[in-house]
This record gives C-alpha cells, sequence and structure tokens, in this order.
C-alpha cells in the first residue's frame, strides 16, 4: 500500500459555505505530512470527513484502503486522533479517560502509556475539568501516542502546550515515524511542520494551493538578503529582485534564484561587511501564500 | 458597550456593580421573569381554587380537621394554622413557594458567580475597572431582585383573590425572605466549592436538609420533636402565622440568615485566590475501572449521578404521597367539586384508587421527563464534541445511541418501579397489607412505561432526523403531553386532542381495567420512532 490517504477532488459545504472546493491530499504510508492553512481553510472538516464523521458531497476519499464513511468502525481500530479543541468529561479523570479512549480503540499498551504520562508530566488522577487547554491536549495526545495505530491523525495537536512539551511532541513523533507510523499533522504553527514533516500539502479556501517537500517550494521561492555594504549599490529596477529597502549601509531584499548570481556579484563589488543568504521560513512562504489574496484586493506592491 | 468605571477615577471594591447587574438582569430577564410568574401565579391560582373548591367554612372546617390529622401531608406541605382561604393557601403553597423562591436563588446566585468563574468570564470582567466584590453584590443583587419582584407582585395580586391585605403581605414577604435566606447560603455555598456544580450541590443540600426538618418537625404533633421546625428557613414561612394573628419577628430570622451568609460570603471572597474555593476537588482515579471499558459503560457513568439523585427524590415523594393515600376520601369528601375533578383524571374507582393512579401518573410523567433527559445528554455530547472522540474509535454511531438509550429505558423503568414500591409500601404500612400493596402499586407503575418510552421514541427521532431543534422538540412534545394530562379534561378539549398523549392509552391503576393491545401498540410506536431516528443519525453528519 502506497498511500494512507488518498483525496481526490473533494467537496463539502455546510448549507451556503463551502468548505471544502476540490480539495486534493496525498499522504505516503510511513510519512509525516503537514497540512497547513489558516483557520476556516477546511483542515478540520477534512479530517473530520476522513473520520467518517462528515459525509463528502462529491470526490474521493479513500483511507488506509478504505472508504472512510462505509468502513469507519473498522478503519478506527487502525488510527489514532487528537482533535484541536480537546473537550473531556468534566467528571472523569485523565487516567480515565486515556484508558477509556484506548480501550474503545482496542486496547492501548499500559508500559507506554506510563511512560507518555510521566514524559508530558501529567497528573492523571485530576478530573478533567480542573485541566488547563494544554492539559487537556496532553490527555488526548497521550491516548493516541499510547496505541498502536498505524495512522495518526493530529488536528493542531500542540495548541495549548508549552514550549517544553511541544517539544516533548516532536520528540514524540520523530520516534513514531521511526517506528514506521503515518501522520497527518494539521498546523499553523509553521515551524512546528517544518522541524517534522516530510511533505507538506498548504491548503486555502478548501482548495490545496501547494503540496511537496519543503525543498520542491522553495525551489519556487526567493532567498532573503540582509547585508551591511562599505559602499552605495544600485538594484533598483534590476530583474528578479524585490522588496528592496536600503537603509544607508543595510541593504535588504528578496531575490529570484536566477537572479542571485548576479545580485551577489553587485553586493561584492560595493564591499561586504555582512552578509546573510537564507531560504524563506515556512512562515514566510505561508505568509506569501495567503497574502496574494489580500494584496491583490489591497494596495499591490 | 458599556463603560464598567470612568478611567483615571480611583475605584472602591464595588466600582462596576451597576453594569454587572444591568448585565446580570439582561441574562436572566425570561428565566427570571418565567420563575417569578410561576411562583405567583401558583400561588394566587390556589387561593382562587380553594375559594371556588370549599365556598363554605363547614367544607374548609373539615378539610382542616383532615389534613392537620394527616401527618403525611403535615409533612409535604406543612403546618395549617385557621381553616380561612388565606390559611388553608399559607398551608397548601407556603412552603412550595418557599422552596422555589430558594430555587430562584440558588440559580441565580451560582450562575453569577461561581459558573463565571469557572468558565473564565469573571476573570475578563475583573480585568476591567471592576471592584473585587462587584461581582459577587451584582449576582446577590440580581437574586435578591428576583424574591422580592415575588414579594411585591403577591403582596398585589392575594388581595384581587379576596385574600386579606396583612395576611397576604405576611405570606408574601415570608416567601421573599425564605428567598433571601437562601440568596446568603448559596452566597456561601459559591465561595466553598471551586465548581459551579459542587456550589449547587451545597445549596441544594441544604435546602434538601431545610425541607427534611421541616417535614419531621412539622409531622411530629405536639408529642414530637416540633422544635425542628424552627431551624429550617421553609418552616419560617408559616410560623409567621399570615392569616392568623401575624407574628412579624419571625421574618427577622431569614433576614438574619441572609445577612450572616452574605457577610460570611465576602470575608471568604475577600481571603481566597479567583478560581479556588474552600474545599479541594477531590483527585480522580489514575486509571480506568474494568466498567469504563465500552460506550454502555460510559454512559452509565456520566449518568450514574443524575439517576442517583432521580432514585432518591422518587423513594421520599413516592414514600411520603402513598402514606398520605390513607384518609384521602375523607379530605376530598369535603368538597365535592374537588372529588368530581379527582375521580376524573383518576379513572372511575373509589377515591384512593384514583388518588394512587393519578400519583402513577405523575411517575411517568416525571419519568418521561428523566428520559428525554438522557437522550437528549447525546446531543450534549455531540455539540460539545466529546461524541468526536468516542465516534473516532471503534465505536460506531448505532452502538454509541444505543448506550444512552439503554440507560434512558433503564433508567426510567427503574424509576417507576421505584415510585410504585414506594408508593405502595408508604400506602400499605400505614393500612396493613404492605406486601400486596408494594407489588400492586409497582405492576400499576410499570404499566407507564410504554408511554415514556413513546416520548422517549420522540426525543430520539429528533436527534437523528432534526437535530438542530431536537432540544426543543423533544421538551415541547414532553410539555404538550403534560398539559393533555394534568389540564386536557378540565380545559375540556376534544377526545382526538386527549388521545395524542401516549399516557391517554395506558391503564389508570390501581382499579382500571387492563389490556394489552394499546400497550403492545405504544411499544411498537416507540421502537419505529426510535429506529427513524437511528436510521437518521447513521445519515446525518456529526457536530
Amino acid at each position: 500500500m502506497a498511500n494512507a490517504i488518498e483525496i481526490g477532488a473533494l467537496h463539502k459545504s455546510f448549507g451556503r459555505t463551502t468548505a471544502l472546493d476540490g480539495l486534493d491530499l496525498e499522504v505516503r504510508a510511513g510519512e509525516v505530512h503537514a497540512f497547513l492553512g489558516p483557520n476556516g481553510a477546511g483542515k478540520t472538516t477534512t479530517i473530520r470527513i476522513l473520520l467518517g464523521l462528515l459525509r463528502k458531497d462529491r470526490g474521493e476519499a479513500v483511507l488506509l484502503g478504505g472508504d472512510p464513511w462505509h468502513d469507519a468502525v473498522g478503519l478506527h481500530r487502525r488510527l489514532a486522533y487528537v482533535p484541536g479543541d480537546v473537550t473531556l468529561w468534566p467528571g472523569l479523570s485523565g487516567g480515565e479517560i486515556i484508558d477509556l479512549l484506548g480501550r474503545l480503540r482496542g486496547g492501548l499498551d499500559p508500559k507506554r502509556r506510563q511512560a507518555l504520562t510521566e514524559r508530558f508530566d501529567l497528573d492523571p488522577t485530576k478530573k478533567a475539568r480542573a485541566y488547563s487547554k494544554g492539559n487537556r491536549q496532553k490527555v488526548a495526545l497521550i491516548a493516541a501516542l499510547a496505541s498502536d495505530a498505524e495512522l495518526l491523525l493530529l488536528d493542531e495537536p500542540t495548541a495549548g502546550l508549552d514550549p517544553l512539551m511541544e517539544a516533548t511532541f516532536r520528540d514524540c513523533v520523530t520516534e513514531e515515524r521511526h517506528e514506521g507510523r503515518t501522520i497527518l499533522l494539521s498546523s499553523h504553527i509553521l515551524a512546528e511542520a517544518e522541524a517534522l514533516s516530510d511533505r507538506v500539502t498548504i491548503i486555502r479556501a478548501g482548495r490545496a494551493v501547494e503540496t511537496g517537500t519543503l525543498a520542491e517550494m522553495r525551489h519556487l521561492t526567493r532567498d532573503l538578503i540582509d547585508a551591511e555594504l562599505a559602499g552605495p549599490v544600485s538594484l533598483d529596477g534590476l530583474p528578479g529582485v524585490h522588496d528592496l529597502v536600503t537603509d544607508g549601509p543595510h541593504v535588504r531584499c528578496e531575490v529570484d534564484h536566477a537572479a542571485l548570481d548576479d545580485v551577489l556579484g553587485r553586493l561584492h563589488q560595493a564591499g561586504v561587511r555582512t552578509l546573510t543568504c537564507r531560504p524563506p521560513t515556512l512562515e514566510e512562504l505561508f505568509l506569501r501564500h495567503y497574502s496574494t489574496e489580500r494584496n491583490v484586493a489591497g494596495a499591490p506592491r | 458597550m458599556t463603560v464598567l468605571a470612568r478611567p483615571g477615577r480611583a475605584g472602591t471594591g464595588l466600582t462596576g456593580t451597576g453594569p454587572l447587574v444591568k448585565l446580570a438582569v439582561r441574562r436572566d430577564r425570561y428565566g427570571l421573569a418565567a420563575a417569578v410568574y410561576v411562583i405567583v401565579v401558583g400561588v394566587a391560582g390556589t387561593a382562587y381554587t380553594l375559594k371556588r373548591l370549599y365556598p363554605t367554612e363547614a367544607g374548609r372546617n373539615a378539610l382542616a380537621t383532615t389534613a392537620a390529622a394527616n401527618p403525611a401531608l403535615r409533612f409535604l406541605y406543612g403546618r395549617l394554622d385557621g381553616s380561612s382561604i388565606g390559611s388553608l393557601t399559607a398551608w397548601r403553597y407556603g412552603v412550595w413557594a418557599g422552596i422555589f423562591a430558594a430555587l430562584i436563588a440558588i440559580f441565580v446566585v451560582i450562575r453569577h458567580t461561581r459558573s463565571d468563574e469557572e468558565a473564565g468570564r469573571l476573570e475578563l470582567v475583573g480585568s476591567a475597572a471592576v471592584g473585587r466584590q462587584a461581582a459577587l453584590v451584582a449576582a446577590l443583587s440580581t437574586a435578591a431582585a428576583g424574591v422580592l419582584a415575588t414579594s411585591v407582585l403577591l403582596c398585589l395580586v392575594l388581595p384581587l383573590t379576596g385574600l386579606g391585605p396583612s395576611g397576604s403581605a405576611a405570606l408574601a414577604l415570608g416567601i421573599g425572605c425564605c428567598g433571601l435566606a437562601f440568596t446568603g447560603i448559596t452566597a456561601v455555598a459559591a465561595q466553598l466549592s471551586p465548581t459551579a456544580r459542587g456550589a449547587r450541590g451545597i445549596a441544594l443540600g441544604v435546602l434538601a436538609v431545610a425541607f427534611m426538618v421541616r417535614g419531621v418537625g412539622d409531622s411530629a404533633g405536639a408529642s414530637g420533636p416540633s422544635w425542628l421546625s424552627w431551624l429550617s428557613p421553609l418552616a419560617w414561612i408559616q410560623l409567621a402565622r399570615p392569616f392568623a394573628g401575624m407574628r412579624w419577628w419571625v421574618l427577622a430570622l431569614p433576614l438574619a440568615v441572609a445577612a450572616a451568609g452574605t457577610g460570611l460570603a465576602f470575608l471568604i471572597a475577600d481571603r481566597r485566590d479567583l478560581g479556588a474555593g474552600l474545599l479541594p476537588d477531590r483527585p480522580g482515579r489514575a486509571t480506568a475501572s474494568a466498567l469504563l471499558r465500552d460506550p454502555f459503560g460510559l454512559a452509565w457513568r456520566l449518568q450514574r449521578a443524575a439517576l442517583a439523585g432521580w432514585v432518591t427524590g422518587y423513594v421520599f415523594l413516592f414514600a411520603v404521597c402513598g402514606a398520605a393515600a390513607k384518609g384521602i376520601g375523607q379530605l376530598f369528601g369535603t368538597s365535592s367539586a374537588l372529588e368530581r375533578e379527582f375521580t376524573r383524571i383518576g379513572g372511575q374507582a373509589a377515591i384512593t384508587n384514583a388518588y394512587l393512579a393519578a400519583l402513577m401518573l405523575l411517575a411517568g410523567l416525571a419519568a418521561a421527563g428523566y428520559a428525554v433527559s438522557v437522550i437528549l445528554r447525546m446531543r450534549t455530547e455531540e455539540t460539545g464534541n466529546q461524541a468526536e472522540l468516542v465516534l473516532a474509535t471503534a465505536t460506531g454511531r448505532i452502538r454509541w445511541a444505543l448506550s444512552h438509550i439503554a440507560v434512558a429505558v433503564a433508567g426510567s423503568a427503574l424509576l417507576l418501579a421505584v415510585a410504585g414500591l414506594a408508593t405502595g409500601l408508604g400506602y400499605g404500612l400505614r393500612t396493613g397489607s404492605a406486601g400486596t400493596w408494594a407489588a400492586t402499586m409497582t405492576g400499576a407503575a410499570l404499566a407507564q412505561l410504554p408511554p415514556v418510552l413513546i416520548l422517549a421514541g420522540v426525543a430520539i427521532a429528533a436527534f437523528g432526523l432534526w437535530p438542530r431543534a431536537c432540544v426543543p422538540a423533544a421538551w415541547t412534545a414532553l410539555g404538550l403531553v403534560v398539559v393533555i394530562d394534568l389540564f386536557g379534561q378540565v380545559l375540556q378539549l376534544s377526545h382526538w386532542v386527549l388521545d395524542l398523549s401516549p399516557f391517554t392509552h395506558a391503564p389508570r391503576l390501581p382499579g382500571g381495567p387492563v389490556s394489552a393491545t394499546p400497550l403492545l401498540w405504544l411499544c411498537a410506536l416507540a421502537l419505529a420512532a426510535a429506529a427513524a431516528g437511528l436510521a437518521g443519525l447513521r445519515r446525518r453528519d456529526i457536530g
């Protein structure tokens, strides 16, 4: 089996609102796939269709080789899910909920459960009503990670976790990947996706706008240059140079890969004091994708 | 947007109280108005009905003698001083209006103190220019305004039914002061527990104890511990003797409780942190018990506390009502109008049988309310996203729904059995042959199960087919059935309207004829409604 998730031209609308408008998504078995998009882009709707909670209007959705709607119960034995906004039963303790969710899924490994509870520093005897948002998130994460599911569906799993716990989460995901599990990680925390994922799909308004490895995406994009120079340089109007800011000896700009050699040559002639040249972070890629519309509608640069 | 305080001005602990009161009144306007309306109409309606049913002095005296002689009735309604319409009104509705006023106080105060604090809303408000005590003051003022509005309205309305103005005022103020006492008690409860649920539990517990203590005191008679009544705020309403030579000073007691409670609450509030209580939240188990392993275990776990509360209430209420059945014939023999009414509600048999059958109808209606609330819990789980957690595991939708339906069916059957058993024992132990009566009444109660299942079925159908409207739809269906069954004949509704209620088709037991056919039809219809609901649930989106 090559693909854990295969989605093609998926449509879903709620009344007059279109949530998914022909989404394509392909998650290969054994990879960590980041599913990125701003709030309201359709990430949660996609996951809920994959879980068989929502019925698709049109299009194709195959999960672990099965139909997420008709084969829901059987498929759910093979996956674990962490919702974005975890609400628990206020009267049950965290430990009880972890055990319950594990048993409902078909059993969980008590040793892993114990180890994860310690790693995430969760007090399992507290009632769920007394947990903070982060602690509720931990309960759902421990329940999912302690299972032996082959696919993990994580919907913004670190929302509410403190940086220390976020690091623990990253370690866990890396370990899971080494064990050969497939992970779909929906997020708008880009550093997380950048650090963890093999491939990325960016979704906007219910449609995938970009998919591939980060290296492939960077190939399409510009590098950022920030330099302090000894003398003046003229980059104005040069093809492939964008967003140029000159502030005395400081120069900042974005440069297309094709123009990089030319620009660096000119900087060198002017005399370089300091220079950073780096690929854009996912954050910057992301901003570019989602600011396009705004810039078209507002003032063009 | 309301400005909470002008910037730059040094505030006091009470800064911002005014806007907070406005906010509380705005959030509560419908509920509070409805609750006040229920009390006022209940008391005034009682006075009016008593006047119509007992127009003669002799009739009232006979009623008063019987009422005074029956300890179970004294337990339920309290003490009766005199035999005027006013006295009878204060007897019949004094304690219960006090309970309603206390409930208003409890729910309003908790809602605007601990609930808001638990949900984090108080933190938001507290970060504005609002004094430390402002939220508590606002909550207490709102509750006090609600109960005092009740008093004022009663003062105005009761004289219209022909009651004396000073007696009316004493009864009205007694009820209002009882509400004030519970405003103070609840203020303390809200400081003690870190959760709204816990705080509400404490306050309702105090109310239950107050009712029991008063009941024991009032039913004790001269030789027994009748002084116990003086310990209960619920008894003070009647101890002030409205319509029987007013003891106004008694009303100082609830006011003292209100003042003491309020003072204590402020003392605690000043010394504790936001979000904390004096009582710690008890820790739970670190691992789940063997019972909590499937959706059925979960549904049972979520519903068991509520069921325990219902069972306790049923045992207590129906044992007392059953015990009150002895001598009920004489009580109603004094009013031919009432006798006619009772015979009509209960069936054609003897008055005692009619009374017991009417009790079983009430047990059925309340059990239907329980069943509907259990079914609708599924909608709460769905909108609260907990259903999503369960349904994302290897649990199918139907199995998940069946787990809640199982609790609804088994729970309402248990409640009916308890109602029958308690009524039978309560009546049987006073008249002899307790065993026979227990068996008879249990059977009579369980005959109400099929109509209860119909209402559960309607709720399931609404949940599956019409999820967005299922909560109002299911409660409206129950409300219509209650109106048809309790008031249908009085309102002289036509036969086909009466036939709409499933309870119309259940046998009136004890005493009435039994036929299996309608019961089987009811079960079949309930099953069909449930199946339609489950089919809908399988097809629709969750969430």
